[in-house]
């Protein structure tokens, strides 16, 4: 990573810190304390289940607001306020620019999932008093999560380099929504017939695939995560990020900043 | 070589929602400044001189035409590294303090880590915020952010500073400082371009100016170059209580006080005007010549009947 956008990386993530991104942990702590103390008083047998499902699932929701919200945010508030000028008026290009706001985005998010994941192995601790060697996939499906806000945060980048922050909220949304039920869209389309097979199976293929790298069920209940599906997960999401950050670059390489 | 070179920038923006519509901010604008030069670039609100600004620094790009800023292309990152930029209404990251602010500035600028932290505070004690420095900026006033914002556009010791309305929202004193910065600047040897509507200030501090209106140049030279080819005026004075008839015809703007007339008209009418006293008997006290100020030149230009032609320069 070039100098210029490891500084606008660092920025972005002091941006998201001082204005108090992190403090939804206080929130996931409170979810998780609670979570734990009751589910060790009304379940037997499944405390390790909820906590687990739970968790992971309130990780996932927690890094997705933050990717919306913050990442459609990243362009539009800058050209917005006019922060930019000063910024591009340096030696640093355009694409420097999506890029290092892209890192500084994709690395609160990490911290932020890391918090929340020694969080989710306290309240399971706590719930089951010893850790279990299935426990390691834990590991495994949130890095899933962790891919799937690189994903959306590329996807909110994207969008707010071309239309305004409320549209790309909807739109990013919407395709998590929708990525969400991939793998039923690629049965739906395989069940289809001529143009309406034709038209979902591109929709199927063209929105980012979150189903495939949700977990969270399996891993629940102890299921092992094959090292295909990692690498195969892993190569997904690095594309399909590239591909949206290629063109959020390309969109705004072309905009006159008014 | 000159430090800018612009080379028929021109700019138009559809407008419209559904039916767009171009709409001309600059035509084709053809300008040089030398080395060292403070350049004004005057003209109201509206006349295209922040567009052609944002032009320079890659924000906007031209509909046709080019420049070149230190013999390099306006994309180039070498160039860029010798520029400073203070934008119009400057706002700033404000959950950072000045220091801060100043930090990752010099850091996209390439100014190195070792000589950072000595160039911030030397910014900062130039423009008056050395007791400021830990404050965020959100808590700075419109004119504590316009000095910061003066401080990081030569922060990284620019060869060239382009300062859009750097008067801007600073009191009497501040832009008294921003003046006494400038004049310093161009000791320093750098050239210095910018745009302001405060023809006073452009006045005191430029070495020539150009004159933008609707888009389009409308003059450019050395202040006394510009304002001696505005048709001059003169002072009459007499004594006297009522103005003769004869001076509604010579264009004369008159007016009385108790014992005397003063009058001001053309340069060219003053023989007919000395005649038509002589003739009336009116005793003459005094006949000044008037100085045309910048302001008259530019209220001439920019006029919609005023109109000259502009050129390259």
């Amino acid at each position: 990573m070039n100098s210029r956008i490891f500084h606008i990386a660092a920025n972005t993530f002091r941006e998201a810190v001082r204005d108090r991104v992190l403090y939804n942990l206080i929130a996931f702590a409170l979810l998780m304390s609670g979570a734990a103390i009751l589910v060790g008083q009304i379940s037997i047998e499944i405390e390790r289940l909820v906590v687990i499902n739970l968790g992971l699932t309130a990780v996932s929701l927690f890094g997705v607001v933050i990717a919306i919200f913050i990442g459609i945010g990243l362009v539009s508030k800058e050209i917005d306020k006019r922060t930019l000028y000063t910024v591009l008026s340096r030696p640093v290009r355009r694409w420097e620019f999506i890029t290092g706001k892209f890192f500084g985005l994709a690395g609160t998010l990490a911290v932020n999932t890391f918090l929340m994941a020694i969080g989710v192995f306290a309240a399971l601790l706590y719930v089951s008093h010893h850790f279990q060697k299935s426990d390691g996939w834990l590991l495994v499906a949130l890095y899933f999560i962790a891919l799937q806000f690189v994903i959306l945060t590329a996807l909110a980048l994207f969008f707010s380099s071309f239309s305004s922050p409320l549209l790309s909220a909807v739109f990013a949304f919407a395709l998590f929504v929708i990525g969400s039920f991939a793998e039923d869209l690629r049965g739906f389309a395989r069940m289809a017939h001529g143009l309406e097979r034709w038209l979902a199976t591109a929709a199927a293929y063209l929105v980012p695939n979150f189903s495939a790298l949700n977990i969270i069920s399996s891993v629940a209940h102890g299921q092992p995560v094959s090292g295909q599906l990692i690498f195969y997960n892993s190569l997904y999401a690095l594309i399909y990020a590239s591909m949206a950050l290629c063109g959020a670059v390309l969109i705004f390489e072309r905009r006159n900043l008014k | 070589m000159a430090a800018i070179d612009i080379l028929g920038l021109e700019k138009t923006y559809q407008v419209g929602f559904w039916r767009k519509r171009p709409k001309q901010a600059l035509k084709a604008l053809h300008l040089s400044v030398e080395h060292g030069e403070v350049f004004g670039f005057l003209g109201p609100n509206g006349a295209g001189k922040t567009t052609t600004l944002k032009m320079l620094m890659g924000l906007v790009y031209p509909t046709a035409g080019t420049a070149r800023i230190l013999d390099m292309e306006l994309d180039d990152p070498r160039m860029k590294a010798q520029i400073g930029f203070l934008p119009e209404q400057p706002y700033f990251y404000d959950y950072l303090t000045a220091r801060e602010l100043l930090d990752y500035y010099g850091q996209l600028s390439g100014v190195p880590g070792k000589e950072r932290p000595q160039k911030i505070r030397e910014m900062l004690e130039l423009v008056g915020l050395r007791d400021a420095a830990g404050v965020q900026l959100r808590k700075f006033s419109k004119g504590m952010l316009q000095r910061v914002g003066i401080a990081q556009a030569i922060l990284h010791d620019p060869k060239v500073v382009f300062l859009d309305e750097p008067m801007s929202g600073l009191d009497p004193m501040g832009r008294r400082e921003v003046r006494d910065l400038m004049e310093r600047l161009k000791n320093e040897g750098k050239t210095v371009f910018f745009s302001t509507h405060i023809l006073s200030d452009a006045e005191a501090l430029c070495d020539r100016v150009a004159i933008i209106n609707m888009g389009e140049l409308r003059g450019v030279g050395t202040v006394a170059a510009l304002t001696s080819s505005v048709q001059g005026k003169i002072e009459l004075v007499w004594q006297g209580t009522t103005v003769p008839t004869f001076l509604k015809s010579l264009n004369a703007e008159c007016h009385v006080t108790r014992e005397t007339v003063r009058a001001i008209l053309p340069e060219q009418n003053q023989d007919a005007a000395l005649d038509g006293l002589r003739r009336e008997r009116l005793q003459l006290i005094s006949l000044t010549p008037v100085r045309t100020s910048l302001e008259e030149y530019f209220v001439a230009q920019v006029q919609p009947n005023g109109a000259t032609a502009g050129g390259r320069q």
